[in-house]
C-alpha cells in the first residue's frame, strides 16, 4: 500500500549527469583542498590517499541528501548501498597500488646485474646482490615441487577414482586440517622432524623443502580433485568398456583430460609457496654465501633475504633496504610471471570441444 | 608417477597395473593421514619439556609456560579480530560490487586485481606494512589520541613509529581481504537467480533485493568465509614480526608503542636464537597456535559442510 501511495513523488528521479555532476564537484573539491594543503606547507606533499578518500565521503553525502530530498527513503538508500559498495572496491585498491608503487619504486634503485650476479659474501654496505638467495629459492621451491606433485596428484586420484567409505572421508576431512596449517607451524614441524635426528641445531634446504610440502600437498590435493571430478564419467565408462584397464583409463583418459586444470592448481600451489617467509627462516635459516646443496648447510632463500635485510640493516641502512625492495619485487614478479603462465596454460591445454 | 608401472602388460589379466597404480594412490592418500599424524607427535614430541621443566627455566619472570602464552594468546586472537573486523564489510562490499554492481564484462577482471592481493608474499606486505603504512598512519594516530582519547581504545599516549597493532591489523585485513572477498563472491553468485528477480519484480531496489534475496542466501557462507579468513590471520607471521616492536602484555590500547605481540611472530622472531629448553617452549607455543587454528578451521568447515551447495571454498 505504501508503495502505491508514494509512487507519484518516486517518479521524481535523479538524472545521471546530476550523479557524475556531484562525483566531478567533489573529486574537485576535494583534489583542491589537499592541493592548498600542500601549497601552504601544512603538508609535505600531495596527500593522494587523504583527497581520494575525501572525495568519496563527499560523494557519498552529497548524493544520500540530495537522494534523500528528491527521490525518498528507499532510493536513497540504494544509492548509499551503490556507493559504498563501489568505495569498498576502490579502498581495497588502494593498498595494491601503493604496495606495487612502492616496490617497484625502491626495488628498482637494486634491480641491476650486480644484484642477480653476486651474493652477499663479505659484503657490508653497499653492493652485493640476492643469486645466493634466488638460487636458493628456486632449490627449495623445486624440491618441495617434487615432493607435493606426485603425492597430491596421486591423493587426488585416490579420492576421485578409488576411494570410498571412512578412508577416503577422513583423507577429505584431514587435507581441509593441513590447509588451515599456519606455515609458521609447518616450519616447526620440519625442525621437530629433523632435529630428532640430527640434532637442535639443524638448519638446511631439503628442510625447508619438506616445511613447503606440508603447505603445497593439500593445494595440490584440492585443485587437481576439482578436476578430476569435471572430467565426464562418459569418458571413464567409454574407455572401460573397450576393455582398457582402470589405471590406464585414469593415466590416458581421466588426467590428460584434466591436465590443463591440474597444472594451473600445481602452479598457483608454487606461487603461494614461494613467497612463504617464516618455516624457511626456523629451518633453511640463513646464509649470505652460496650454497647449491639442499641438503647440508644453511641454505638463504629470497623471502628469508629480504627479511633479514631489512631486519638486520648494518652500515649504510639505505643500501640494505635497497636490496630489501629489489628483493621483494623479484618476488613479486615471480609470482605474478607463475600466475599468468598458469592462466595462459590453462587457456592453452584446456580440453577441446566437439571438433 | 604414472611412469612406475609402465613396464606391465596392461592386456593380462591379471592387470598388476592396476594393483600397482591403486595401491601408489593409496599410499599417497594414507600418506596424508601419516604427514598430519608427525606433524602432531613430532609437535608434542617437542613440546613435552617446556610444560615438564622448571617454571624458572621456561619464562623470565619464573610463572612457568601458562603465563608465558596467555598474553601471546590474546595478542594473537586480538590482532586478527581486528584484522576481521576491517576486512569483513570491505570484503562483503567488494565481492557484491564484483557479483552484483559491475558490469559483466569487466567482473571477472576485477576478481582477478583482487587474486593479485592474496597472491603477494606476506614478506613484501611486512615491508610495506612498516616503510609505507606506518609512517603514513602515524599522523592519523596522533589526531586520534589527541581527539578520542578519552575512549580506552585510543588512550595515549601514541606511538612515535605508528608501529601498534592496528597497522598490523591494517595490514592483516590486506592480506585475508581476498580470501573472504573470493569465498563469498563466489556464494552471492550463487543465489538462485529466481530469488533475486522475484524481488526486483515485486518493486524492490537494487539493495533492497541484496538485503532480502542475497545475503540471508549467503549467510552460512559468509560464515565459514569469516572462520577461514580468521584462521589466516590467526597464524600469519611475518607481517607482524616486521610491523609490531614487540612487547609480551595484554593491552586493549590500539595506538601505543606497547603492544601485544602474536604467537607467531613471537616464534619467528625468537627462534633463530633460541637454543636447549627455549626451543622446546617456542614449540609448544607453536602447538598452542595449531590449536586455536584448527578449532577455527573446523568451525568454519562444520558450517560449510552443513550447506553443501558451498562447495566454491578454497
Amino acid at each position: 500500500m505504501a508503495l502505491v501511495m508514494s509512487a507519484p513523488s518516486a517518479v521524481r528521479k535523479l538524472s545521471r549527469a546530476t550523479i557524475w555532476a556531484v562525483l566531478a564537484l567533489s573529486v574537485l573539491l576535494s583534489v583542491g583542498f589537499f592541493s592548498l594543503l600542500a601549497l601552504s606547507g601544512a603538508s609535505k606533499d600531495f596527500n593522494i590517499v587523504g583527497a581520494i578518500l575525501v572525495a568519496v565521503i563527499l560523494y557519498i553525502v552529497v548524493t544520500f541528501g540530495m537522494s534523500r530530498f528528491v527521490e525518498g527513503r528507499r532510493k536513497a538508500t540504494d544509492r548509499l548501498a551503490t556507493a559504498l559498495v563501489t568505495s569498498a572496491f576502490i579502498v581495497a585498491l588502494l593498498p595494491l597500488v601503493s604496495l606495487v608503487y612502492t616496490a617497484v619504486g625502491n626495488g628498482i634503485n637494486r634491480f641491476d646485474g650486480d644484484f642477480f650476479n653476486s651474493s652477499m659474501r663479505n659484503v657490508v654496505g653497499a653492493g652485493g646482490g640476492g643469486l645466493h638467495a634466488i638460487v636458493g629459492t628456486l632449490e627449495v621451491t623445486a624440491a618441495a615441487t617434487v615432493i607435493s606433485v606426485p603425492i597430491g596428484i596421486m591423493t587426488a586420484v585416490y579420492l576421485v577414482e578409488y576411494g570410498k567409505g571412512r578412508l577416503s572421508r577422513a583423507i577429505t576431512v584431514l587435507v581441509d586440517v593441513m590447509t588451515g596449517i599456519p606455515s609458521i607451524v609447518a616450519g616447526l614441524f620440519a625442525f621437530a622432524l629433523f632435529a630428532l635426528f640430527f640434532g637442535p641445531g639443524i638448519r638446511f634446504g631439503i628442510g625447508g623443502a619438506v616445511a613447503l610440502s606440508v603447505l603445497m600437498i593439500p593445494v595440490v590435493v584440492r585443485s587437481t580433485e576439482e578436476m578430476l571430478k569435471i572430467v565426464p564419467n562418459e569418458l571413464r565408462e567409454a574407455s572401460l568398456a573397450l576393455g582398457v584397464p582402470k589405471w590406464l583409463t585414469v593415466v590416458k583418459v581421466v588426467i590428460p583430460t584434466a591436465i590443463g586444470g591440474i597444472i594451473t592448481g600445481v602452479m598457483i600451489a608454487i606461487s603461494r609457496i614461494i613467497g612463504e617467509t617464516a618455516p624457511l627462516l626456523i629451518i633453511c635459516g640463513m646464509s649470505t654465501s652460496m650454497n647449491y646443496d639442499l641438503f647440508s648447510g644453511r641454505m638463504a632463500t629470497l623471502p628469508v633475504f629480504v627479511y633479514t635485510q631489512y631486519s638486520n640493516q648494518g652500515t649504510d641502512a639505505q643500501a640494505y633496504l635497497d636490496r630489501a625492495w629489489t628483493g621483494a619485487l623479484v618476488l613479486i614478479l615471480i609470482v605474478m610471471v607463475l600466475n599468468i603462465l598458469a592462466r595462459v596454460l590453462s587457456k592453452i591445454l584446456a580440453p577441446k570441444g566437439s571438433r | 608417477m604414472h611412469a612406475a608401472p609402465s613396464a606391465t602388460r596392461p592386456r593380462s589379466r591379471q592387470r598388476p597395473g592396476d594393483v600397482l597404480f591403486s595401491g601408489a594412490a593409496l599410499a599417497a592418500g594414507i600418506l596424508i593421514l601419516v604427514a598430519l599424524a608427525a606433524v602432531t607427535i613430532f609437535l608434542v614430541a617437542q613440546a613435552l619439556p617446556a610444560f615438564t621443566a622448571n617454571p624458572a627455566d621456561v619464562s623470565k619472570d619464573g610463572r612457568g609456560f601458562w603465563s608465558f602464552v596467555i598474553p601471546l594468546v590474546f595478542g594473537t586472537i586480538w590482532a586478527a579480530a581486528l584484522a576481521l573486523l576491517i576486512a569483513l564489510p570491505l570484503s562483503i562490499g567488494i565481492a557484491l560490487f564484483i557479483s552484483h554492481y559491475a558490469p559483466r564484462r569487466v567482473a571477472v577482471t576485477l576478481g582477478y586485481i583482487v587474486d593479485l592481493l592474496a597472491a603477494v608474499p606476506s614478506v613484501v606486505f611486512g615491508l610495506w606494512g612498516i616503510t609505507v603504512l606506518a609512517p603514513a598512519m602515524q599522523p592519523v594516530y596522533v589526531w586520534l589520541v589527541d581527539n578520542l582519547g578519552w575512549i580506552p581504545l585510543f588512550a595515549g599516549p601514541v606511538s612515535g613509529t605508528g608501529r601498534t597493532v592496528l597497522t598490523v591489523a591494517i595490514v592483516l585485513a590486506v592480506m585475508i581481504l581476498p580470501i573472504i572477498t573470493a569465498l563469498s563472491r563466489e556464494v552471492f553468485l550463487q543465489t538462485p537467480r529466481l530469488h533475486e528477480e522475484a524481488a526486483l519484480a515485486l518493486g524492490a531496489t537494487r539493495w533492497e533485493m541484496i538485503r532480502m534475496a542475497v545475503l540471508p542466501f549467503g549467510r552460512p557462507g559468509l560464515i565459514s568465509a569469516t572462520m577461514l579468513g580468521l584462521g589466516r590471520a590467526l597464524g600469519e607471521t611475518m607481517a607482524v614480526a616486521m610491523v609490531l616492536s614487540p612487547s609480551v602484555i595484554i593491552s586493549f590500547a590500539l595506538l601505543t608503542s606497547q603492544n601485544p605481540t602474536t604467537i607467531a611472530a613471537n616464534i619467528a622472531l625468537n627462534f633463530p636464537e633460541a637454543s636447549g629448553i627455549g626451543v622446546n617452549v617456542l614449540i609448544a607455543t607453536g602447538l598452542v597456535l595449531f590449536l586455536i587454528t584448527l578449532l577455527v578451521n573446523s568451525l568454519a568447515r562444520f558450517i560449510i559442510n552443513r550447506r553443501k551447495e558451498f562447495s566454491g571454498a578454497n
